[in-house]
């Protein structure tokens, strides 16, 4: 008991799918200010899609990385400025000006199979004098030994950190403890988990992960995220807390971060509604949510019907263009 | 009959014999001679039963060979960086398919006949060579303010100099998008999927337009996929043009021919048949060129 539990709050980054990344500077700066005084450690910021996200694809989001990173590191006084990289959609010319205006952490993100895609990233984030993470997405599409070499490859490149995560919060708490379990002996690193509600299993998974070993977890305030949204932070500190974890982070404060700064810039709650629980049941990546509801529209089919296609067909984060084209051709086929 | 244009190809790897199956039977073009630098590399040995000549001495097999007047270039950017100032110097057109863009971009359907007498043409990138035809097309009719684009494919057709250096796919062709495109400001995506069995290769093209018209949108870009389908029979459009406000999504999946390549590499066949058109429409140049002295 006391161990020291490291929460990165993923509420100006993951919640912005939430919000169809329109956020405002001065929303992100108003709310990471006040994450910062109720003690959280990092705060990753930016696109939902991170940094380079803005776009056709993705949704653009009403300010730049730039714009955003500004703000933010302009008010923070103790917390660590964090940004989210998807080799593929951002490049290091991205991170290299994220660096430039404040960043000091990067996480680079990686299909659970693909992490060399993010070499160059890992280390061009090393020579910027950040911290490097290593972020495995979609870790219930692959077994434990896939997980553990890919989490090598990461380490290997420098990465300080690593992350499993459940992006389609799709994974049960033992599938949650095992993944972190082998991952921790294999590279004798920090790591971290990040999980997704969509079963109502976020605080079960975030907490199988820290009996695992895990050293870092993500949380945003109300949940706020992409499908039904991520594991809640007051609600995570709260019950760290009771555990005897130590977070560094002022209950009563976290819950009026919460309650009264971020629930009056949502734009809708975030529940498990029977859309976003399709997605944890099929395994799909998170934020296909608020497209696949618009593409159901338009192609007058179910948005359930779109997700569990999305699953069969094995899709990755990020290839939110194929819920248009199954879309396309469920509604032929009807 | 008039003797074709010879051709030789560098780097033996899985492009290069791709690209020597889809150089047979051309009209002005005939491959002689395949070149890398491992005697017993599979790809020389591959050759060398199709009956062409090898070497393992690299480029210098070729400088040597006047007759030789085009040459595809398979091997990464730097080994092109040392090559491309070598043929340039001996005379020899080198048409470039890796990233080290020496020449200037070449779709072969959009810009080739701008560039028949330059001595050095880029491919672009796979993702370019699927998606710049449409946004040419678009550009044409509806003036594309903004185009974007996102290439899906499959974790195995991926190779280690793709995976290594990601960002360049992702600047390279949207510069394409931008300067043989002719969009105004361009942006790309690539997202590898490693299901099993492997995914074909899918391209998603968005447009932002300054005239939306729906029917001339429409014509244009099933013109220009009739147009790609006679270098690249699988290419396939995958849902129709779907045009929303200035918003223009155009779906393209691209099967490839499978002549060595297997079939769900669509993004390394584009390259490879895009390749070869190129160059059986420059060598047909040269031999005009010829004939009119």
């Amino acid at each position: 008991m006391g161990r020291k539990i490291r929460i990165i709050d993923t509420t100006l980054r993951d919640g912005m799918h939430a919000v169809s990344h329109q956020f405002s500077p001065d929303d992100m700066a108003e709310i990471a200010k006040s994450l910062d005084e109720a003690g959280v450690d990092t705060i990753e910021i930016g696109h939902g899609d991170g940094l380079g996200g803005s776009s056709f694809q993705y949704g653009f989001s009403a300010y730049s990385d730039e714009d955003y990173v500004t703000a933010v590191s302009k008010v923070l006084k103790n917390a660590k400025l964090d940004v989210l990289l998807l080799p593929g959609i951002g490049t290091k010319k991205e991170l290299e000006a994220a660096a430039k205006y404040g960043a000091k952490v990067a996480r680079v993100a990686t299909h659970v199979t693909e992490a060399d895609v993010g070499e160059q990233h890992i280390k061009l984030a090393k020579d910027l004098g950040m911290e490097a993470v290593g972020f495995l997405m979609m870790t219930h599409m692959a077994d434990v030994k896939t997980i553990v070499e890919q989490a090598k490859l990461f380490a290997s490149y420098g990465a300080d950190t690593i992350y499993v995560t459940d992006s389609a919060g799709a994974l049960t708490p033992q599938g949650v403890f095992e993944r972190i379990k082998a991952v921790k002996e294999a590279t004798g690193l920090p790591i971290g988990h990040h999980a997704h509600n969509n079963l109502g299993l976020a605080v079960a998974n975030t907490l199988a992960a820290i009996e695992a070993g895990a050293d870092l977890v993500d949380a945003t305030c109300k949940g706020l995220g992409a499908g039904a949204g991520n594991t809640q932070i007051e609600v995570l500190v709260a019950v760290l807390h009771k555990l005897g974890y130590e977070t560094g982070i002022d209950l009563y404060k976290i819950m009026d971060v919460a309650d009264d700064v971020v629930v009056p810039k949502m734009k809708r709650p975030i529940v498990i509604d029977k859309n976003s629980l399709t997605i944890g049941y099929a395994g799909v990546y998170g934020s296909f949510l608020l497209h696949a509801l618009r593409a159901a529209e338009k192609f007058g089919v179910d948005a359930r019907d779109i997700l569990f296609e999305m699953g069969q067909r094995r899709t990755v984060g990020g290839q939110e263009d194929m819920i248009v084209d199954v879309a396309y051709e469920l509604s032929k086929n009807k | 009959m008039t003797t074709k244009i010879k051709a030789a190809i560098i780097g033996p790897g899985n492009i290069g014999i791709d690209l020597m199956y889809k150089l047979m039977d051309r009209k002005y073009i005939e491959l002689d001679m395949v070149v890398g630098i491992i005697p017993e590399s599979e790809g020389l040995k591959l050759a060398r039963e199709n009956g062409f000549k090898t070497s393992h001495e690299g480029i210098d097999a070729i400088l040597a060979n006047e007759e030789i007047k085009i040459v595809f270039d398979a091997t990464g950017a730097r080994p092109h960086l040392i090559h491309a100032p070598l043929l340039k110097e001996n005379n020899k057109i080198a048409i470039d398919l890796t990233p080290a863009a020496v020449g200037p971009y070449v779709v072969p359907v959009v810009n080739l006949e701008e560039h028949l007498k330059s001595p050095n043409v880029n491919l672009v990138t796979c993702g370019g060579q699927a998606t710049i035809p449409i946004v040419a097309a678009i550009n044409k009719v509806a003036d594309v303010k903004y185009a974007e684009i996102v290439a899906t494919i499959s974790s195995k057709s991926a190779g280690p100099g793709t995976r290594q250096n990601i960002d360049e796919f992702t600047q390279t062709t949207a510069r394409g998008l931008v300067e043989v495109g002719g969009a105004d400001k361009g942006k790309a995506i690539i997202i590898l999927n490693p299901a099993e069995p492997p995914i074909m290769m899918r391209d998603t093209i968005y447009t932002r337009v300054a005239n939306p018209d729906e029917k001339e949108i429409t014509r244009a870009v099933l013109e220009m996929v009739e147009k790609v389908k006679q270098y690249v029979p699988g290419y396939q459009l995958k849902v129709p043009p779907i045009i929303e406000g200035d918003k223009v999504t155009v779906m393209l999946e691209i099967e490839g021919a499978g002549h060595y390549l297997p079939k769900y590499a669509g993004n390394l066949d584009i390259m490879t048949a895009a390749a070869a058109a190129a160059g059986d429409r420059i060598a047909q140049s040269l031999l005009e060129a010829k004939e009119g002295n």
